[in-house]
């Protein structure tokens, strides 16, 4: 493992494997009476929050305090960053206040990169989502779902995505969630086809491991996993497409779209959804829509992130935090 | 040895434009003879054997922030910064606070020119009050004040109303003067970060497309020409601008064009690192577009180099990406930028780089007693390197207030060794005088 988790991009197949399986382990913490592990005991993970995502912040929160770790919330709003404090000035206070991990969500991409490269802080980074950039834990957390569905017998573990079809449609050119799952994705050997009005689609998409479409319905057919991304109503403001209406027409996904699906097929939404937008009441609230399924999946990769990076091996990671503490 | 307590020096063995060695006799602030084994009697020699004599550099695009953000950079310390770069003129861009969209504060950086004494300092106005492209500032006040400006620049913004650059262009026909465009049209660029490709679309920062420089530089040269003004396109930075600039020139109009030092050298790759050091606008673009950019600053279809020197305090980049401000320093490392990427890969000699760095920007701006030949009777604007030294760039040693530089930790070639500045040395064996 490495040190920090900036981008999906950063991780090989094998480190990618051995957080879904490890996440695969703690999973069944889940069931057991006492949801708790005393592995991170003594160790604080700050959850630094520029930006307010309560479902991120609370999954990496729920994470963290089942392995015993301690958690300080740190949200900009109300604090000294709304009255114009500097990030560096916020990390060097979090390095003084003994923070091991920082798990970062910023408005700025970039910014979880420049937190871990910067020498403002020694503890490990967890980027939790920056700018149009990456979201890697969610893209994470999306592999662990397709592979619990799609590997055939049992959970999968050791195994990658090798020949699945993922498609991913909707806001890519906004969407930190798209960027880290087609890199993942084509990590852990899947078909990656994105789908969207050409508006917005990246310029410069072309050295993207992934197959463009403009058409959901000549991809429908043949996938093994459709993720229908948020699309934010003011984008239509800002001419990427004439109207809500039409791009459900033609980029939402409704129960007809969903009976073309192979039948094993499962629809994801990185939540929260937007109903009547990319996607219909019928289809989020059926049984092939994994949408609550991501949400506990969440906290079991958090978990296996947080172990990982603080100390859940015997890697440089856990020479190098020996070599701080003296 | 203090440059100034003599009226005669001599400088012996320089390389003229890199010519031959020569030996140039300086007398107060002319030159007084060129020549081989020239006589020394009274004067104070200066063994520059080797070495490569150019006219004084000339800048036509610094902005030295004073009045208002003194805490980045002074006229003093812009212009010390430009001495110890070569440069014995630079012009001063109007994005000050207060904006230089009127006579009193043009002549204020004018004045503050004249006190510095490293340097001449031409200051540039606004073309529309407040550089907000609205309403035409006083443009014929400004030519008119004791700064006698002649060229016009809303720098940092652009004149993106196709009617008011229409009418500056044409307005400025009167006093012989030149609307210098910062080309970027507004409405493609709204929360740019980046240069627009490959790289933006990985690193999910806003993207600045090559389009919104090339179609503002299209209409103003077609505006050049139906007005039959001039008009000089700042920063070029894409392999397009090129194309149109040629396209422009090979119509016989009155286009002239710019190229900042680090659009020869840098691209947008190294934003990858999200380091702000590398945020200016117009942003760092491919390689394919440095190449073009060499290869027209090479055939004369862009004219000249400028620095775009742009300081800015350390807290000012000490940031994440998106709240950084844009630009470099420039002035202490242009020549030796220029060397690396124009000289040493064979594509410019040192005549040509003399013509690139003074006399065209001297003309572009048509300043007196810059750009001249190195020759009897000339104003003795001088600048001396050493082309053969390496070194690594340290922005400790820098003049300027600002360390903003992307070529810390880098080895380029070449040192400015002397400047002088009609006559008298502002810069010394490599130091300040």
């Amino acid at each position: 493992m490495k040190r920090h988790l900036i981008s999906a991009a950063d991780l090989s197949r094998d480190d990618a494997v051995l957080i879904l399986d490890t996440a695969e382990e703690l999973a069944r913490l889940a069931d057991r009476p006492i949801k708790k592990l005393p592995t991170l005991r003594g160790r604080t993970v700050v959850n630094l929050f520029f930006e307010d995502s309560t479902r991120t912040r609370i999954s990496f929160e729920a994470a963290a305090k089942r392995l015993s770790a301690d958690v300080i919330n740190f949200s900009a709003k109300g604090s000294s960053v709304s009255k114009g404090e500097s990030l560096k000035d916020t990390a060097l206070t979090l390095e003084a206040m003994g923070a091991d991990a920082v798990v970062i969500r910023h408005h700025a991409s970039g910014a979880p990169h420049r937190l871990a490269t910067s020498g403002w802080i020694n503890g490990a980074v967890v980027n939790a989502g920056d700018g149009t950039h990456e979201h890697p834990t969610q893209a994470l957390l999306d592999a662990f779902t397709m592979r619990r569905h799609l590997s055939g017998e049992g959970p999968g573990v050791g195994q990658d995505l090798a020949g699945r079809r993922i498609t991913i449609v909707g806001d890519v050119l906004h969407s930190r969630v798209a960027r880290s799952n087609v890199h993942l994705l084509a990590t852990l050997g899947a078909e990656v086809t994105l789908v969207a009005p050409p508006t917005l689609v990246p310029f410069g998409v072309e050295s993207w491991p992934c197959e463009i479409s403009y058409d959901l319905d000549a991809v429908i057919g043949k996938t093994d996993a459709v993720m229908m991304l948020r699309v934010q109503r003011e984008r239509m403001n800002a001419a990427f497409f004439p109207t809500e209406r039409e791009y459900a027409r033609r980029y939402g996904l409704d129960g007809d779209r969903m009976a073309r699906m192979p039948e094993h097929a499962i629809v994801m939404h990185p939540g929260p959804m937007n109903r009547g937008m990319e996607i219909t009441a019928e289809v989020a609230d059926s049984d092939r829509c994994t949408a609550v399924e991501q949400v506990a999946n969440g906290v079991s990769i958090r978990m296996a992130v947080l172990y990982l990076l603080l100390g859940g091996n015997e890697s440089a990671v856990a020479a190098d935090r020996t070599e701080e503490s003296k | 040895m203090t440059m100034s307590d003599t009226d005669k020096t001599l400088l012996r063995g320089a390389k003229v434009l890199g010519g031959e060695p020569r030996d140039v006799l300086i007398e107060g602030e002319r030159i007084a003879a060129v020549g081989s084994g020239l006589d020394a009697a009274g004067a104070t020699v200066i063994d520059v054997t080797g070495q490569i004599l150019l006219p004084g550099l000339v800048d036509l695009h610094t902005h030295l922030r004073e009045p208002g953000r003194e805490d980045s950079e002074t006229v003093l310390t812009g212009t010390k910064a430009a001495a110890a770069g070569g440069f014995t003129a630079v012009h001063a861009m109007a994005n000050t606070f207060p904006v230089a969209d009127t006579a009193g504060v043009v002549e204020q950086v004018w004045r503050l020119g004249k006190e510095s004494g490293y340097c001449d300092v031409q200051p540039v106005g606004a073309v529309t009050v407040g550089l907000e492209g609205k309403k035409l500032a006083e443009l014929g006040a400004m030519h008119d004040s004791a700064a006698g400006v002649r060229v016009f620049s809303d720098d940092g913004k652009c004149v993106d109303d196709a009617v008011i650059m229409r009418r500056a262009l044409e307005y400025v026909k009167a006093f012989g003067g030149v609307i210098a465009q910062h080309a970027q049209e507004p409405r493609l660029t709204e929360g740019a970060q980046m240069n627009e490709g490959v790289v933006s679309a990985e690193l999910g920062l806003g993207g600045w497309p090559a389009v919104a420089e090339e179609s503002i530089i299209a209409r103003d040269v077609l505006l050049a020409a139906h007005v039959g003004s001039r008009v000089h396109i700042c920063h070029l930075s894409t392999a397009g601008s090129v194309e149109l600039i040629r396209w422009a020139k090979s119509k016989g109009w009155n286009v002239t064009a710019e190229v900042t030092p680090h659009h020869l050298l840098l691209t947008d790759e190294l934003v990858r690192s999200y380091n702000p050091v590398y945020k200016v606008n117009p942003p760092l673009r491919t390689e394919a577009d440095v190449m073009a950019l060499r290869e027209a600053l090479a055939d004369g279809t862009i004219d000249c180099v400028a620095t775009d020197h742009a300081p800015h305090p350390h807290e000012d980049k000490d940031c994440e990406w998106g709240a950084a401000a844009m630009g470099m320093v420039g002035l202490e490392t242009a020549l030796s930028v220029v060397q690396h990427t124009m000289v040493d890969t064979g594509l410019l000699d040192w005549a040509g780089v003399a013509d690139r760095m003074s006399v065209r920007p001297s003309a572009i701006g048509r300043l007196a007693g810059h750009g001249r030949p190195v020759a009897p009777g000339e104003p003795a604007n001088l600048t001396l390197l050493d082309s053969a030294y390496r070194g690594v760039v340290n922005p400790a040693g820098f003049a300027s207030r600002s360390r903003n530089t992307p070529y810390e930790g880098r080895e380029l070639p070449g040192r400015v060794t002397y400047t002088f500045l009609r006559g008298r040395a502002t810069v010394v064996d490599g130091k300040l005088a």
